[in-house]
């Protein structure tokens, strides 16, 4: 009975199967209310920036465009290496899913090592959020505002890598006890879709923020 | 396991099984306590308000006042009336309704609890910080529970706080919603096909998506309001180059969808009653499905009629306006098509079913006074007077509390397992029902007369209809002590109930009451729609 | 209460100043009566329907009626038409009453943690006052009869130097002239009105400043037009002594260097000249253009690198953030508006 490749299902499912559409569903649906709440984010900096366009352009020429495309690339390859993770968890191939996952992280790391050495800089020439900016304006009056967008966009972005980072944590301990099989492998899938939302959400603000 | 008499109350004991309860029905009796605490709590405040308003000039302190008046709404709108029926009566009925053991993630239910305890627990703590004003001890935040901008960045912890359990408690309504759409979807019987569902469960299933949808907007503007009062971010500061008003669209964007997060479960509920009382199949089932839907998709496009004067433009103003008209033609539906149902019915009239047509009353009164709101000359003169308090009380208190009341009596012996004494019971509905009339229809008066909404103190003029209000509210006061008594009295000695007290056709009846703790021994086959009175 | 009569409703209604709350008010009475018809219908249904089929044994049958497509289409239809009359019909005076009349006598509405300033063009300025017995005494804004008004309102901070206090929202509400308007923080709103009756009317603050929202009250007092024209020259109650608002910011133009870079004659100089900037049309050198308001002028002023005339630089004028208080600002901008 007990081959380790049978997923025992809650008890108010039909199937396995059952389990893991509804699951993936779930995972969705709540992925959709993530993206609404960062939607208030961008559509507040599409007010301003029209409102202010030389600020925000003024105030983009202040962050390092190579530290985000850098984070940009690490984040891509995040990416790529949580499929693998998936992948590998339903092909029963242990090894490599755990690599893959623990790569993920890594990548998690350095982006937030990148984003670490980005924020101190900032914060060590005063380039804070509204009224703790003490950086010369250069005329532009409301060039706080950009640091502020500038803080709570990436900041909020932040917390969900680290978010992120903890769960993939948490299936590769669970990949690493061979939990996961060609049978179950959703709570991988559920969070690799998290992971892939917070990376999307990266391709956005990256050019907003450093480019335009 | 499941033995004779072993139901979900009682297959596990101990204060940690419920606390660690995956259970749906226990979920939902933990939310029923927690919920009516501050039920309880908010209705203090509003006593006091009222008393403040008994005469002309001041009995409390203004500074007093507008904390009473901002923790009335924000415990009655983020604690109380927004989870009040989805997460109580929707936690225990819908899964039984739709023939599922469960909701699709239990787990994530009962963290939506512990969510909803952890912003409670934040609104509770905000009322000792910041600049005190009773005894050394109270202080609180006193912004009204719209946390309007620039006032409330005033670099307070009442402020900080308020907004981050306002925050928490987003995250309660944001998984209730994703367990209820995904439990919809993927969770029904055999033959429970879409257009079987109960109108409860379409109305939950409305309510899930806006729960999902609008949510996250307010959670993360009240966050940035927090933001604010910690960093002074200027997103919503002028004297930053920010934009106060952005602030009001941001909120209204989820505020007003939450006004259908309110209602729409309220409407549910009538629609069981109304159907149960008459034994009689419902008047336009798809027609009052889809107008659940249609008021929450239109729901988002309309919070700009909150802003009428509030400097957004004249052509935005028009365009609300027109919008929130179409809001109306739905909710006429559901009420005439309600109304229809009773028409050749074999009407009984049990409490709940006295809520039920109270429900009707009130929400014929605060639907109509909702057209004066949105036509846009009236509106100017209504706007932030008395006659908005009225309305929006008629909609969500006369509304959703009718039919809080009359959904948990109409439930009451399918969650117990014990009868209610019938006639305190119906006691406590001429009570609620007068004392809430007597208190909100002198209000709409005031507010042609021209009274503003939030005044600590008011002009002479005003006085006499300010006094009959707040005797009225007394009166609900008294009413609800009642019916806090029938439940009380009802579960501790009530007689056993059957599974089927009110000969209702909805799958719920079919199991025993108390449900096992499993719902189902076998879970059913559905060959028919929930109204078959033939 | 639904037994009131509709004719008597209108009474719940302070007395119609204006014309259009009078309008208002027929808007206002068709509600109340057609609201009562549906209210009887829905309650009279409801009543009828109870009595009737009220239940004589556990065993009675019920129709079976599922639904019936005339009577659906019906209670649709005839909502969504009258929602759609009181949509235009509100629309329309709505629209009147929000559009800048023609030659409208300007008085500036400062709102400010908690109470009323009103500042007319030849300096006169209403405070509220206090009586012997210490009682406020609320300020009053004396306005001719018929003759349109344009208030220009803003909100301000009691001390500009206090880092910490914010000047909020407030609402200028005439229940008599059944309009109000928001006052914003940081910029200028307007409210027009066309008193038709003489009297004094009540003003209310009515959007949430926090602990003397209620005793933020004033009044408008309606006067005769001779009556005004005796009580603005002073020969009642003082008279100007003050500058006009035009002649402070003048005042502020010549010392505070204004004068350096914009003309008053049309010759443009480091900045655009300032005759005939009011009302103007101006070319962005983003290719945006706007028509020179208050709050454009205000922005410039405060903000000069937001927005950059077509033919000028960057980075030429200082920011008079911080540098002018909001009344200097408005006195500069009533400056250039005199400038024709």
């Amino acid at each position: 009975m007990s081959t380790g490749n049978t997923h025992h299902y809650a008890h108010h499912f039909e199937s396995a199967e059952h389990e893991y559409e509804s699951s993936k569903q779930g995972v969705w649906i709540f992925l959709t209310s993530e993206i609404l709440m960062f939607g208030v984010l961008f559509v507040g900096y599409m007010i301003y920036h029209h409102m202010y366009p030389e600020m925000f352009k003024y105030g983009a020429k202040a962050l390092d465009w190579r530290l985000g495309a850098l984070n940009t690339v690490v984040l891509l390859t995040s990416s790529l290496t949580m499929v693998l993770g998936v992948h590998y968890c339903q092909v029963n191939n242990k090894q490599k899913a755990v690599m893959n996952l623990a790569i993920t992280i890594a990548c998690g790391a350095i982006f937030m090592v990148v984003k670490y050495f980005e924020y101190s800089h900032k914060i060590h020439a005063g380039k804070l959020p509204g009224m703790w900016f003490t950086a010369d304006t250069h005329g532009f009056e409301n060039l706080p505002l950009y640091f502020s967008f500038y803080f709570m966009m990436t900041g909020l972005h932040g917390i969900h890598v680290l978010a992120g980072m903890c769960l993939i944590l948490w299936v590769l301990i669970r990949a690493n006890r061979g939990e996961f099989n060609e049978n179950y492998y959703t709570p991988v899938e559920g969070v690799g879709l998290f992971w892939h939302l917070v990376d999307l959400i990266w391709i956005f603000l990256f050019p907003l923020l450093y480019l335009v | 396991m499941a033995g004779a008499g072993s139901n979900y109350l009682n297959h596990e004991k101990g204060i940690m099984s419920w606390l660690t309860s995956r259970d749906h029905k226990r979920i939902g009796l933990l939310y029923f306590y927690t919920v009516g605490f501050f039920f309880l709590l908010g209705g203090i405040f509003a006593m006091l308000i009222r008393t403040e308003l008994f005469s002309a000039g001041m009995q409390f302190t203004p500074e007093l006042y507008n904390r009473f008046m901002t923790y009335h709404g924000v415990i009655m709108v983020f604690f109380v009336i927004i989870p009040g029926i989805p997460a109580i009566l929707g936690n225990i009925i819908m899964p039984l309704q739709i023939g599922a053991r469960d909701v699709a993630f239990p787990l994530v239910n009962l963290m939506s609890w512990y969510c909803y305890i952890a912003g409670a627990a934040l609104g509770v703590a905000s009322l000792f910080m910041g600049e005190t004003v009773l005894w050394g001890i109270f202080g609180g935040a006193d912004t009204g529970w719209t946390f309007y901008t620039p006032y409330s960045i005033k670099f307070s912890a009442a402020n900080i706080t308020a907004a981050f359990a306002a925050f928490v408690a987003g995250f309660s309504s944001i998984l209730t919603g994703v367990n209820f759409v995904a439990t919809v979807h993927k969770l029904r019987c055999p033959g429970m096909t879409m257009n079987r569902i109960p109108l409860f469960v379409w109305a939950l299933y409305a309510t899930a998506i806006l729960q999902v949808l609008a949510t996250p907007v307010v959670g993360i503007t009240v966050a940035l309001l927090a933001m604010e009062n910690i960093f002074g971010i200027g997103f919503f500061d002028p004297e930053l180059g920010g934009d106060p008003v952005l602030f009001q669209h941001f909120f209204w964007f989820y505020s007003h969808p939450a006004v259908y997060i309110m209602i729409l479960p309220a409407m549910g509920v009538i629609s069981e009653l109304i159907t149960a009382f008459s034994k009689k199949t419902i008047f336009g089932y798809t027609a009052i499905a889809y107008s659940s839907l249609a008021i929450a998709g239109v729901s988002f496009l309309v919070w700009g009629h909150h802003m009428y004067v509030s400097s957004q433009s004249e052509i935005a103003g028009l365009v609300f306006s027109i919008l929130t008209m179409f809001v109306g033609v739905p909710t006429a539906i559901k009420l005439f098509n309600w109304l229809a149902t009773l028409y050749k019915g074999s009407i009984q009239m049990q409490s709940p079913m006295l809520y039920a047509l109270g429900f009707l009353f009130i929400f014929t009164i605060g639907g109509v006074t909702g057209i004066f709101l949105a036509t846009i000359a009236t509106d100017v003169h209504f706007h932030d007077t008395y006659f908005v308090v009225a309305h929006f009380h008629y909609v969500m208190v006369g509304g959703t509390l009718m039919a809080i009341m009359g959904g948990a009596l109409y439930w009451f012996p399918k969650i117990t397992g014990k009868m209610f004494n019938e006639s305190i019971a119906r006691m406590s509905f001429v009570f609620i029902f007068v004392g809430f009339n007597v208190t909100f229809f002198p209000q709409f008066i005031l507010g042609a007369m021209g009274m503003p909404r939030r005044y600590a103190d008011y002009l002479p003029a005003f006085e006499s209809l300010n006094r009959i209000s707040s005797l009225g509210s007394y009166v609900i006061g008294f009413g609800f002590i009642i019916a806090l008594y029938v439940f009380i009295n009802g579960w501790r000695k009530g007689a056993p109930a059957p599974a089927n007290p009110w000969g209702a056709k909805t799958l719920e009846w079919t199991v025993p009451s108390p449900p096992p703790h499993e719902n189902f021994d076998k879970i059913p086959t559905v060959t028919a729609g929930p109204y078959e009175y033939r | 209460m639904w037994w009131i009569p509709a004719a008597a409703a209108q009474t719940f209604m302070p007395p119609a100043a204006t014309d259009i709350a009078k309008r208002v008010n027929s808007i206002y009475e068709f509600l109340v009566i057609s609201s009562l018809i549906s209210f009887v219908i829905v309650i009279v249904g409801l009543v009828y329907f109870i009595q009737k089929y009220k239940r004589k044994s556990e065993n009675d049958k019920t129709a079976y009626i599922t639904h019936n497509y005339t009577l659906e289409f019906l209670w649709s239809f005839i909502p969504f038409v009258l929602f759609m009359v009181l949509f235009a019909w509100g629309a329309k005076v709505y629209w009147d009453m929000r559009v800048s009349p023609e030659d409208a006598m300007e008085i500036h509405v400062n709102a400010k943690k908690w109470d009323w300033e009103f500042i007319y063009k030849n300096g006169r300025k209403i405070t509220s006052d206090v009586d012997d017995k210490g009682k406020r005494i609320p300020p009053t804004m004396v306005v001719p009869v018929n003759k349109p008004v344009k208030l220009i309102m803003t909100s301000i901070k009691l001390n500009p130097n206090d880092k910490r206090d914010r000047a909020v929202l407030h609402s200028f509400f005439v229940p008599a002239f059944r309009t109000k308007q928001d006052i914003v923080p940081g910029r200028y709103t307007a409210l027009y009105f066309t008193p038709t009756k003489v009297g004094n009317f009540h003003v209310f603050c009515t959007e949430y400043c926090g602990t003397g929202h209620s005793q933020m009250l004033g009044m408008v007092k309606v006067v005769e037009d001779n009556d005004f024209n005796n009580w603005v020259l002073g020969s009642e109650g003082g008279g100007p002594k003050e500058l006009s608002m035009a002649d402070k910011g003048k005042q502020i133009y010549a010392t505070r260097a204004c004068i350096g870079c914009h003309s008053l004659d049309g010759t443009p100089m480091t900045g655009p000249t300032w005759k005939g900037l009011y009302g103007s049309d101006r070319q962005f050198n983003d290719g945006t253009s706007t028509t020179a308001d208050e709050n454009y002028l205000r922005e410039s002023i405060l903000n000069a690198n937001a927005k950059i005339v077509k033919g000028f630089t960057a980075n030429q004028m200082p920011s008079f953030q911080g540098q002018l208080t909001d009344e200097d600002v408005t006195n500069v901008i009533e400056f250039i508006k005199s400038v024709k």
